[in-house]
């Protein structure tokens, strides 16, 4: 262990046991918002507060961590987020998909299939799926338990009557195990259909709003849409720019002040192993360091 | 028809037996027993405090009764005690057979999200799942309350009042309900609008062969929607019988005060 003035993974253990049994709970319960008595983290809310606690309470020394930012690998967060359980637990980080037994994603799912030894681990705003249309607790805890979720089509309606279409692109609400509606943290519509029967566990945590839930893993996750408004994942029109991927969720990056503008992939190890693979995409910078590295070597 | 049925077993729809309610000391309403029956609209008028308001919330199960019991009749044809229903069907009752009209409109309306989706909030909460038709049944209903269809996706905030508490009305007679309670519908609106009102729900309450129950202090307005009349004070019914007879015959001092207490136009 690096630092052994932290208990392992920075939480006291009586913290993790009281985690790990809402974790328990949440994942008994798909979809079903679990209670939990977070902690004051080192860091901001919405900077992850409560993916860091669910990430601290699963943690054990074999780990291998993953930390993703909007698909990114070399964002603030997700480095400071890696570099804060590498310090505190000591665990081997990595920037790869497939290696990682734990990924800690804030806005993404991995464009990498997920395995069955695998853990994603969600950092959550805002749990409550009602909250906009409803704003008492107390109701939409009742809704839940009622199973009263008509409202959450009262959203989708207004969408296809303001713009003609279901216009909500993120945190796009679905249905797990055909019971609880749950927001999926504020990932892209594109990335919902990845959770439907997914074969690594998925937890949510959300730090301010002290929830956490869960889905288990091969967990039925549905999107909720009308008959003759079905689901559509969000789809582009170009390639990534820099791997070529034609069905991967691109970033768009402004290149200069005369609307110049480039679309990459948003998860950066996908996008980087593509490259490594030899996928060139229009603007690749890619052959440019081919020749500048046989330049130097020349 | 399953109305016509009713009609012709008898069986009233919703049956008061002995309601009470009392706030410690203070006894909001004392002993109310009556029986509704289909197609039947009842007033109950008194003064501000005499319990009017406390009693619609009895009847339709918002508040617990501290004595006596509410029976409904519910589609099955069986009669029913409210306060032995669950949670999750007296809601459903709430969103499907029966109907809530609010004096404040913004109390019974999402007053962010667009007239259709107003409307359609209850047809989806029973599980409609097809835009275009939930679409068309709004615009239907917004027809029915003489609301303009080009402002279907307005939101209520932009409606004037009167536009406001027919939508009301709309939002919650799309689901065919066989109850409607209101509670001072006309209250607040000034009097060409509520005269348009009346009117509208006069006709509504015809054609759909609704069961009413509205409270009003305004004693026209109980003149011109209802069949019966019930007068309250101090928590108790003190007079009852049908409307004309009450309001052209008043037996009770009370009574014959509140009808005097109308300024002559």
């Amino acid at each position: 262990m690096n630092a052994p003035a932290y208990n392992f993974a920075y939480l006291d253990e009586q913290t993790k046991r009281m985690i790990r049994r809402a974790i328990l709970k949440a994942i008994a319960i798909p979809g079903y918002q679990v209670p939990f008595a977070s902690r004051e983290m080192p860091m901001p809310y919405g900077w992850g507060t409560g993916g860091v606690q669910v990430t601290a309470a699963i943690l054990g020394p074999q780990d291998v961590l993953k930390v993703i930012d909007q698909g990114s690998d070399d964002t603030t967060n997700a480095i400071s987020i890696r570099k804060f359980f590498a310090k505190t637990a000591g665990v081997a980080t990595t920037t790869s998909t497939g290696e990682a037994t734990v990924i800690q994603t804030r806005h993404r799912i991995p464009e990498a299939a997920l395995h069955e030894r695998q853990v994603l681990v969600y950092q959550v705003p805002i749990p409550e799926p009602l909250r906009f249309l409803e704003p008492r607790e107390t109701e939409t805890r009742r809704m839940h338990a009622l199973a009263e979720y008509g409202l959450m089509h009262v959203k989708l309606y207004e969408d296809i009557a303001r713009f003609g279409h279901i216009a909500t692109a993120y945190a796009y609400p679905v249905k797990v195990n055909a019971r609880y509606v749950m927001d999926p943290s504020p990932t892209p519509k594109f990335d919902n259909p990845k959770m439907d029967n997914c074969p690594a566990l998925q937890l949510f945590g959300a730090g301010r709003e002290k929830r956490i839930y869960a889905i288990p893993p091969y967990t039925q996750v549905v999107s909720l849409d009308f008959e003759d408004h079905p689901f559509e994942p969000y789809r582009f029109n170009v390639p990534c720019a820099l791997c070529g991927a034609e069905n991967s969720y691109l970033d768009e990056i402004v290149t200069d002040d005369k609307g110049s503008r480039m679309f990459v992939c948003s998860d950066t190890d996908y996008c980087e192993g593509r490259q490594a693979a030899g996928h060139h995409g229009a603007l690749s910078a890619a052959p440019y360091k081919d020749k500048a590295q046989e330049v130097s070597n020349g | 028809m399953a109305e016509q049925d009713l009609l012709e077993t008898g069986q009233p729809l919703l049956i008061a037996d002995s309601l009470s309610k009392s706030y410690g000391r203070i006894a909001a309403c004392r002993d109310v027993s009556f029986s509704l029956y289909p197609g039947e609209v009842l007033a109950i008028v008194g003064e501000s405090g005499s319990g009017k308001s406390t009693l619609l919330q009895l009847l339709s199960g918002q508040l617990a009764a501290s004595g006596g019991q509410v029976s409904y009749r519910m589609r099955d044809g069986i009669t029913r005690d409210l306060a032995a229903l669950g949670e999750a069907e007296r809601r459903l009752l709430f969103r499907t057979d029966w109907g809530f009209v609010h004096q404040d409109p913004a109390q019974g309306l999402r007053m962010a999200v667009s007239a259709g989706a107003n409307v359609g909030e209850r047809l989806m909460a029973v599980g409609w799942n097809h835009y275009g038709r939930i679409r068309e049944s709004a615009s239907d209903w917004l027809t029915r309350v003489e609301i303009d269809v080009a402002r279907i996706d307005d939101a209520p905030r932009t409606y004037s009042g009167g536009m406001r508490q027919r939508l009301q009305i709309a939002r919650n007679l799309v689901t065919g309900p066989r109850l409607v309670f209101m509670d001072e519908p006309t209250g607040g609106l000034d009097v060409s609008v509520q005269a348009r009102l009346l009117d509208l729900l006069r006709n509504l309450v015809a054609e759909l062969h609704l069961a009413v129950v509205i409270v009003t202090h305004d004693l026209a307005v109980a003149r011109l929607l209802s069949h019966r009349v019930m007068v309250m004070k101090g928590g108790r019914v003190i007079e009852t019988g049908l409307t004309d007879q009450v309001l052209d015959d008043p037996r009770e001092p009370y009574t014959q005060l509140l009808v005097s207490s109308i300024l002559p136009p």
